[in-house]
């Protein structure tokens, strides 16, 4: 059964258009991953979804109820962590999660176990009484997380879940997402990181320009390009600007430079590539550091399917803490 | 569904009365200023102490219940904290009505203690039937205001400079502290569109000698409500489409 339908699902601002028709499901219980870069659409996507914006068309059922209709039912159900930590300063971190259980209507028997059960889940007891602005990034991500919990949702929104954290921090908020797979909530992750849409996601929706380009499984993505070879090149100097040289002389392959000296070639025959690429090295005297053919990961499956370098898509982020 | 919404407008008057109201801030700009300016009047002419005292009242109203609305609506619109409760089942309007609470409870607090100060420290003996309903519109007329305010514009700074504009010529023009029949004529017109005209008019019928009925203040106050919070919560509505 599907938690999510989206159907059509449009955003413009004026003349610009965000989100254009885009359509996928979510089923009960799986990691589904809106996977894109910066400005393709996600955040506007889970807006719409989860009622702080109007879709202009289209529409989406979540939990059985209308977007349009029925979002503030449909709000019962549902928890959205956004992609900053909005909590409240002021208060502690217990009492953040009181007020947020009430705003939902909990009842006060079950909002204060509910409360000192997440404090625990997400190792913050001994911190419960601290105010959340003394709190580090993680353990603030990790209260956010919780306080989008405390009313017991079916469905969980994970707008960027992971960005600006340290590696253990991150590393700790993706185990506590795969724990709650686990346990059976269904969780739209939108992020921007490859590795962790590969770790987590049961299926990826990629977004590029506002447009759905492929959903399938990880392994689903990954075995479109399983057929062709994937060669990646380090240069000893910049060459990104000779891109047009570089893929004139293989055709049939496909160029894709991932900053000014790496470059991956996918497809054509891997003896024909190797040979043209040591004579391109050296009718431009770049110098080579290094020559892999590696198996295809998702993060070559994206590069493919969308043309754009993964490491842009990082940087235009910000990039930090994976 | 109303039970959510009143729980929800309640939740966030408690929040926000504790987060930002019974802060120094806040109750600097909404009581000690007030008492400090009147009592610059009081040295310069103690005699007539008891005439400054509605002027005190309303001008108490309009800074405690403006003190931090465009703090607590732009600041939390800026940090996405805002977002945040509206992504609890509740609509947009009860978080808009949640902030005005807010403004009104402060505001609520501040005018009770300093009316009972004075009522009490002066031996006044004002209608309450009258007293009461000008203090209790005019809380949520200006509460309402700061919110429209806060709406208005996207920085926490814009919405506190534009905010002091009307505040200030309400001060002068509506006759707190100088009568407006006194006033040349242009500005008696001008001090009929201004709300505080009606609350100062409704307090000072309240301490009268021989009081009077302020049905006319309430009615048009009531009227300054209504233009105040309509659009904002449309403006709030619209921020979210």
């Amino acid at each position: 059964m599907n938690a999510i339908e989206v159907q059509g699902l449009t955003k413009r601002f004026d003349s610009f258009t965000a989100v254009d028709r885009i359509s996928f499901d979510v089923k009960e219980g799986e990691v589904f991953g809106l996977l894109g870069p910066n400005g393709s659409g996600k955040t506007t996507t889970i807006r719409m979804l989860v009622g702080l914006s109007r879709p202009t068309e289209g529409g989406a059922r979540i939990l059985g109820r209308d977007l349009s209709s029925g979002i503030t039912e449909a709000k019962r159900g549902i928890g959205v962590v956004p992609d900053s930590s909005n909590l409240y300063d002021e208060l502690s971190a217990r009492e953040n999660l009181l007020f947020m259980a009430r705003l939902y209507g909990v009842a006060k028997g079950v909002r204060e176990e509910r409360a000192e059960e997440l404090l625990e889940a997400f190792s913050l007891s001994e911190r419960g009484d601290d105010r959340f602005g003394t709190f580090s990034r993680g353990m603030k991500r990790a209260l956010t997380i919780a306080a989008a919990l405390v009313h017991d949702p079916k469905v969980l929104f994970l707008d960027e879940p992971t960005v600006g954290l340290d590696v253990v921090a991150a590393r700790s908020l993706r185990k506590l997402i795969s724990d709650l797979h686990r346990k059976g909530l269904t969780i739209v992750l939108t992020t921007h990181y490859l590795e962790e849409a590969d770790h987590l996601c049961d299926r990826i929706a990629i977004l590029v320009k506002g447009r759905v380009v492929a959903v399938d499984t990880p392994e689903g993505l990954k075995r479109c390009i399983e057929e062709r070879s994937v060669i990646e090149v380090s240069f000893g100097r910049v060459a990104s600007h000779l891109a047009g040289d570089l893929s004139a002389r293989l055709p049939g392959a496909e160029v894709v430079f991932l900053d000014g000296t790496r470059v991956k070639i996918f497809g054509g025959d891997p003896s024909g590539v190797l040979e043209e690429v040591f004579e391109f090295s050296k009718d431009h005297d770049l110098g080579l550091s290094e020559i892999n053919s590696i198996r295809p990961s998702l993060e070559d499956a994206f590069v493919r399917i969308t043309g754009l370098s993964p490491t842009v898509m990082a940087r235009e982020k910000g990039g930090g803490g994976r | 569904m109303i039970r959510d919404d009143l729980r929800c407008i309640y939740l966030i008057a408690a929040k926000d009365m504790r987060t930002y109201y019974l802060k120094p801030p806040a109750i600097s700009w909404g009581m000690v200023f007030p008492a400090a300016w009147t009592l610059a009047f009081y040295l310069r002419s103690a005699s007539n102490f008891e005439d400054l005292i509605p002027g005190l009242i309303a001008m108490t109203i309009l800074f405690s219940t403006t003190a931090a609305e465009a703090v607590v609506i732009n600041f939390e619109l800026r940090l996405g904290s805002l977002e945040r409760l509206l992504l609890a089942p509740v609509s947009t309007d009860s978080v808009l009505l949640g902030k005005v609470m807010g403004g009104f409870l402060f505001g609520l607090l501040m005018t009770s203690m300093v009316t009972l100060a004075t009522v009490l420290g002066l031996d006044l003996h004002p209608d309450l039937l009258v007293l009461i309903p000008v203090a209790l519109i005019s809380l949520l007329v200006f509460s309402s205001m700061g919110a429209l305010f806060s709406v208005l514009f996207k920085e926490v700074f814009e919405a506190q400079a534009f905010l002091n504009l009307p505040r200030f010529f309400m001060v002068f023009l509506c006759g707190v502290v100088y009568p407006i029949s006194a006033m040349p004529s242009v500005l008696q017109r001008i001090s009929q569109l201004l709300p505080l005209t009606y609350t100062v008019e409704g307090l000072r019928a309240a301490f009268s000698a021989a009081p009077s009925s302020s049905f006319k203040e309430l009615i048009v106050l009531t009227g300054f409500l209504v233009l105040f919070i309509l659009p904002a919560m449309r403006m709030l509505r619209k921020r979210f489409e």
